[in-house]
């Protein structure tokens, strides 16, 4: 078991939270929305595993390369 | 009329105050948090926060605006393009609020508005709209090939209930039409629980064409030509253009009528837009909708006409414009624009706020304008639409508007944030909008050459 860092791409705010701590997530599925320049872009699990931390709220503002969550994969 | 409250932010908000203070009126900036120090705040009169940076806690707050109107003694209200310029309620608002609303009336902006009804109104005024046809439930396929002539291929089959896309399959010529209808309908029947489907024409290669129109709110109306807005990405629009590359006049004119006939029909009021879909080979051309409000390109318009269509929109509300006859209304040269976005071409054109740590458009350059709603060392926010600026080129013809855009493109330094400014070079570059073989496709068909410039 490997803890995985999931990371923005971009700069935005913390729209709405889709998973909880607990939650399994299949690769691909996506944990949380961060809206951008009037733009919804989805945060996805990198590959299959339960969310062990949730590090941001909604309204958040994050930057590029910022640590949301993390997985055990 | 004396003091004009524009309902909105950054450039067009700039824009506004520009005209609205050569006509000799004062201006109130509105801003949220996130813009308590930005350029339109400074380029006011006044101005009055509306609250936190998010636009529906700030710039879509109905009754903040108005009290920013009240409190600043403002009697008229201009709402630029987005956040509530085609709120028919917000209209409305202001109007009961007994402030003038620089815009087409409540009514109209509300039946425009409603997609279905606009076509409707397109259609009784003798505007094309894309052919469609009736429904087709699954077991009654009668009269299905006299429809598919009738709407012409090729086309689509959609499910009724379907949207975005989904459950659309495209069919080009009669001996695959009922295959196709039957295995749509059945898709869709398990898809959305409803099997009915219909058909409607697909252009394959389209254009984006639009008619800038004026109305002076007493059935008479106007055109101002076309732009050609078919660069695009994201369904945003990247490069505009007047007049429209290659299209015979027979056509554009035929599209200025018929925007007219819309115009007079509703007794529009005001700075609107039709705009069509163009097929690139055929140039037959269909309704899509209409834009009752002024629009980001209005630029090439006035480069090419000399006039200033936010100055007609203001002295049409206060009761002082006169009606100007078709016949004034000329053309001269031709007029690019390319909108500067805070953005990543490489990541599929994500957004990419940050500071503008440099920001120095080109100065000095002749038939050049910028329109924007920066400066060096502000902050481009997540909050808001990712535009830094309008690069607008004029010149006797495409070719040196085109080659004026990209001198005046090379000349920005921007820098800070990534910006699409090497991608407009692409574009504007690219030998395939050099001759003029602008369609909606453009940037998705040529992308990997675009971003290997």
């Amino acid at each position: 078991m490997a803890k995985v860092d999931i990371k923005t791409e971009i700069t935005g705010n913390v729209w709405k939270i889709e998973k909880a701590v607990g939650d399994k997530v299949g690769e691909e599925e996506v944990i949380l929305i961060l809206e951008s320049m009037k733009m919804e872009i989805p945060v996805s699990a990198p590959e299959d595993g339960a969310i062990i931390e949730i590090l941001v709220a909604e309204g958040d503002t994050v930057t590029e390369g910022t640590v949301v969550a993390r997985i055990e994969a | 009329m004396k003091k004009i409250l524009v309902a909105n932010r950054g450039e067009i908000a700039c824009r506004v105050f520009r005209s609205s203070r050569a006509l000799g009126l004062a201006n109130v900036a509105i801003y949220s948090d996130a813009d308590a120090d930005s350029a339109h705040v400074q380029a006011a009169d006044q101005s009055v926060g509306v609250g936190p940076a998010p636009a529906r806690e700030s710039y879509l707050r109905v009754e903040k605006v108005l009290d920013a109107a009240r409190e600043t003694g403002a009697d008229a209200i201009h709402p630029g393009y987005g956040f509530l310029s085609e709120n028919a309620e917000f209209a409305q608002s202001v109007i009961d609020a007994g402030l003038v609303w620089i815009g087409p009336s409540p009514e109209t902006i509300r039946q425009m508005g409603d997609k279905q009804r606009a076509r409707q109104i397109a259609e009784a005024a003798g505007v094309p709209v894309v052919p469609g046809s009736t429904r087709f439930e699954p077991g009654m396929l009668e009269g299905l090939e006299q429809a598919a002539e009738a709407v012409g291929y090729p086309l689509l089959v959609k499910a009724a209930g379907g949207g975005g896309g989904i459950g659309m399959r495209r069919v080009d010529g009669p001996d695959k039409l009922t295959d196709t209808v039957v295995a749509t309908q059945s898709m869709a029947q398990k898809s959305f629980g409803n099997g009915a489907v219909f058909l409607e024409r697909f252009v394959p290669k389209a254009r984006h064409v639009e008619i800038q129109v004026f109305g002076f709110g007493d059935g008479r109306a106007i055109h101002l030509f076309e732009r050609d807005c078919s660069l695009q990405r994201r369904f945003q629009k990247v490069i505009e253009e007047a007049r429209a590359p290659g299209l015979p006049p027979r056509v554009t004119d035929a599209m200025a009528a018929a925007a007219v006939r819309l115009c007079e029909a509703t007794r529009y009021s005001g700075a609107g837009t039709v705009e069509f879909i163009v097929d690139a080979e055929s140039f037959e051309f269909f309704f899509l909708e209409m834009n009752t409000r002024i629009q980001v390109e209005h630029p090439v318009t006035e480069m090419i006409t000399g006039r200033d269509l936010v100055a007609m929109q203001i002295e049409l509300a206060r009761g002082s414009l006169a009606f100007i006859p078709q016949a004034e209304i000329k053309t001269h040269g031709h007029a690019i624009e390319c909108r500067l976005y805070a953005e990543d071409p490489a990541k599929m054109f994500m957004p990419a706020p940050g500071p503008l740590a440099t920001f120095r458009p080109p100065v000095d350059m002749a038939h050049l304008r910028i329109d924007s709603g920066y400066r060096e060392g502000d902050v481009v926010t997540p909050f808001y639409d990712p535009m830094v600026a309008k690069v607008v080129a004029w010149g006797e013809d495409r070719e040196e508007a085109r080659r004026r855009a990209v001198e005046a493109l090379r000349a920005f330094s921007i820098d800070g944030i990534r910006s699409n400014r090497h991608f407009l070079l692409a574009c504007l570059g690219d030998e395939n909008f050099v001759s003029g073989d602008v369609h909606t496709g453009f940037i998705d068909a040529h992308r990997t050459r675009l971003l290997a410039a």
